[in-house]
């Protein structure tokens, strides 16, 4: 766990990113990267680009320009669904569960893949629940009738099903109440104790500077800065140029 | 209290309140700005930005509070009576015509102030709508477009399109949501550039993320969090101000 | 209220039990060939104009089918195997490439397609109507009448091709795969579905359903390159009245929706009953656009 550049082949590259919706220009060459197994934070304020960037990555909307790869192979313009199957999981902004789907059904979605052994199965499904327990009680019920709290958990419960080696989590204390920030945080240590990487799209920079190793702070579809989280604190001009009044 | 007209707020909402089933989106809100103002609204992510916009220009009705306009109560009115009242707004997804030309997205607002039953005369003949169309144009620098094809702009000039077409309805209070959303720094300049040109003949209030922008633009600032009124003041202040550093940063 | 109590009472009990299961019979075989054009509509959004034509190419393969084997009950099976693998093929070599366009055209390339497939099996078999016998010719009392039993039997199975389809869609991995991509084709994809392959199931599933019905309606009636126009007209009524992408609703409307119209007849001729199907549908739109058996949207 300690803060050092990532070694020899991060697992996610990104550079040069250009994206567009229609002709909005909303990425203007983003370059940045995920290590094996580490928590980067991705900050900055509302309409830089940071879903955007995630959403790229997960092929969801086109890069028209620049490259990205995955453990060393480029994936740009991969489809989604490959991207899944290869390890990465994407945990939205609003969570997007399967409303009208179970609890139970929205995880399988995750673990019905090609070559997952119902023992195997099992086994996520009692980590998933043992982690959230909460979940466990609900699991016949329809997702639609979780409370906005549950519904994260079962997002990022659900992306877990995919044993990937990098999630994609978009704002994941958005809407939430302050007190489920601390749980949110325990999460993403223990998906870090795992090994699993995490590319942590935050306005809460205090959670972000916490659960992070790296941070890179981005402003009006770029990076601008990027360093290790022991290198900088809340109080940094930095911060407050590019996130705060 | 004795005061003159030229004193009366051209917008206030007194205790303007947005409800979505338990969610107060607006919570209270009390809301002046003066004639010639440039006010900007900024505030984190889910403060309500979007929904007092909506409020103002009747897209959405108020669960509780009342709206002014110049002293006249426009709440719960439709979002077309708004803007015959004359409150415009420009949009944070681009919304104009994109097959066709700039003047005639342009001059079908203008018509909205004045329209003719007359079913025979030629649309360019309306000289003086074709006047109010090139003029709004020329405020925004794309008087030299008028003819391309509205899909033909680019990406600034679209936005700044988007402003023209909000000034050919000749407004008193114009509502710019986001409006350099999508543009590279130097197309940012351009617009922040025409926002003052054009600033001496309204009253704007604009919402926007772009924090140095907002430094060197506004007048004064509003700052919404969780549906309230945070703080608000001249620039300076509110960059002093402590509370509003925190919300932002969610210590 | 007095007069329409005694109006009814008018009627002969055997007559309205009768149409009843008339009712019901057109009913289910109608509830088929709509579930899978709202199932095709409910998934990708695509108005499905060639229906009808599947409908009847399950009937012509089966005729072909029952020529050479002599047995039913292959040909239904034969039928639905076929007709499943050229939906699917017809979903990836035309309506594939033109995701994400305007729908107006792959509502104008299903049209085509249905054109196309008419006139192929007129000028392949000519336009004499084609037979498929029954393979049960028995049949019973039903109060002054002889019924078939074979039409109950078509009922029967239609439901429990229905009740196959719904067990199916609910418990089966592709059947999650297919209630996760209605509902957010994007996060089904980021699950890891691969979403343009289940489209292209859905419609070959809705393209089997609807061969089934042609093969289990052509002993009703003659097999021609026409008989799917009525059926496919009556199955879009049936879909927004049940509401489209609704499996249940559609089943609902096509047994509510036929029942009218067997008991229409009663007093006009089937051909003006069906005059009810386009009250309903009217009214429908009117009054619950979103459809009748569908709860309302806030």
């Amino acid at each position: 766990m300690s803060a050092t550049a990532p070694s020899s082949e991060p697992l996610v590259q990104v550079e040069g990113l250009h994206t567009y919706y229609g002709k909005s220009h909303i990425l203007h060459g983003v370059t940045l990267e995920v290590g094996r197994g580490e928590v980067v934070g991705l900050i900055g304020r509302n309409g830089v680009g940071k879903s955007t960037t995630l959403k790229t990555i997960m092929g969801l909307v086109n890069a028209r320009q620049g490259e990205i790869r995955l453990e060393g192979s480029s994936i740009t313009h991969e489809a989604p669904h490959r991207l899944a199957r290869r390890g990465i999981g994407y945990v939205p902004e609003d969570r997007r569960i399967f409303r009208l789907l179970t609890v139970m059904e929205n995880l399988r979605t995750g673990f019905d893949r090609a070559g997952v052994t119902a023992e195997r199965k099992k086994m996520l499904l009692d980590k998933v629940f043992a982690y959230f327990p909460v979940l466990a009680e609900r699991r016949d019920q329809a997702g639609g009738t979780l409370s906005g709290g549950e519904q994260q958990m079962l997002a990022i419960a659900r992306a877990m099903m995919l044993e990937p080696k990098i999630i994609l989590l978009d704002e994941p204390t958005e809407g939430l109440m302050p007190r489920m920030v601390s749980q949110i945080h325990q999460i993403i240590d223990a998906l870090h104790k795992e090994g699993v990487a995490i590319l942590l799209v935050e306005q809460n920079v205090p959670l972000t500077l916490e659960a992070s190793q790296r941070i890179y702070i981005m402003e009006k579809g770029m990076v601008r800065h990027h360093c290790a989280t022991s290198e900088i604190t809340i109080n940094d001009p930095l911060i407050k140029q590019y996130l705060g009044v | 209290m004795n005061r003159g007209a030229a004193s009366a707020p051209v917008l206030r909402t007194d205790m303007l309140t947005v409800r979505f089933g338990g969610l107060a989106a607006l919570n209270q809100v009390n809301f002046e700005v003066q004639r010639g103002e440039i006010r900007a609204i900024i505030g984190p992510n889910g403060a309500g930005k979007s929904t007092f916009f909506n409020c103002l220009t009747g897209v959405l009705r108020p669960t509780a509070g009342k709206i002014f306009f110049g002293g006249e109560d426009i709440t719960g009115l439709s979002s077309d009576r708004i803007s015959q009242k004359g409150i415009a707004r420009s949009y944070q997804i681009t919304n104009i015509m994109p097959n066709a030309t700039a003047l005639e997205n342009v001059r079908v607002a203008a018509q909205s102030r004045r329209h003719s039953w007359n079913m025979v005369r030629h649309c360019m003949s309306f000289h003086d709508l074709v006047e109010k169309a090139e003029q709004a144009l020329d405020k925004v620098g794309l008087l030299a477009k008028a003819k391309e094809l509205a899909s033909n702009l680019s990406h600034g000039e679209q936005r700044n399109l988007e402003i023209g077409i909000a000034l050919a309805t000749e407004p008193t209070l114009l509502c710019l949501d986001e409006p350099t959303a999508g543009m590279s720094a130097a197309e940012t300049h351009e617009t922040m550039a025409l926002v003052r040109r054009i600033a001496k003949d309204f009253t704007i209030l604009i919402v926007e993320h772009d924090m140095p922008l907002v430094m060197e633009l506004a007048s004064r600032i509003t700052v919404l969090n969780y549906g309230a009124v945070l703080a608000e003041g001249p620039p300076a202040e509110i960059q002093k101000n402590p509370r509003v550093q925190e919300a932002y940063l969610k210590t | 209220m007095n007069t329409i109590i005694g109006f009814i009472q008018n009627i002969p009990l055997d007559l309205l039990l009768i149409q009843t299961v008339n009712g019901i019979v057109t009913g289910m075989i109608l509830a088929l060939v709509a579930s899978g054009l709202t199932l095709i509509f409910g998934i990708m959004d695509v108005v499905n104009f060639a229906h009808g034509e599947l409908f009847m190419l399950g009937a012509y393969v089966g005729v072909v089918v029952f020529a050479l084997t002599g047995n039913f009950w292959i040909a239904l099976i034969l039928a639905t195997m076929i007709v499943a693998i050229l939906g699917a093929s017809m979903q990836i070599l035309t309506l594939r490439p033109l995701i994400g366009r305007d729908p107006l055209t792959t509502i104008l390339a299903t049209f085509g397609i249905s054109l196309i497939l008419q006139n192929y099996v007129l000028w392949q078999f000519g336009p004499v109507a084609r037979k498929i016998s029954e393979p049960i010719t028995t049949h019973f009392n039903l109060f002054y009448l002889e019924y078939p039993w074979y039409r109950l039997v078509i009922a029967g199975l239609s439901a429990a091709l229905i009740g196959l389809f719904w067990v199916f869609l609910k418990q089966s991995k592709f059947g999650v795969w297919i209630r996760a991509t209605t509902q957010d084709r994007v996060m089904a994809q980021a699950m890891g579905i691969p979403v343009p392959w289940v489209y292209t199931g859905v419609f070959a599933i809705g393209a089997a359903l609807a061969a089934a019905s042609g093969v289990l309606f052509a002993p009703m009636a003659g097999v021609t390159h026409t008989m799917g126009l009525d059926w496919v007209l009556k199955a879009f009524i049936v879909v927004v009245v049940g509401g489209m992408g609704s499996l249940g609703g559609s089943i609902a409307a096509a047994i509510f929706i036929s029942l009218l119209e067997a008991y229409a007849a009663i007093w006009v001729s089937p051909a003006q009953a069906v005059i009810v199907s386009f009250i309903v549908l009217i009214l429908t739109l009117l009054f619950r656009p979103t459809g009748l058996f569908v709860p309302t949207p806030k």
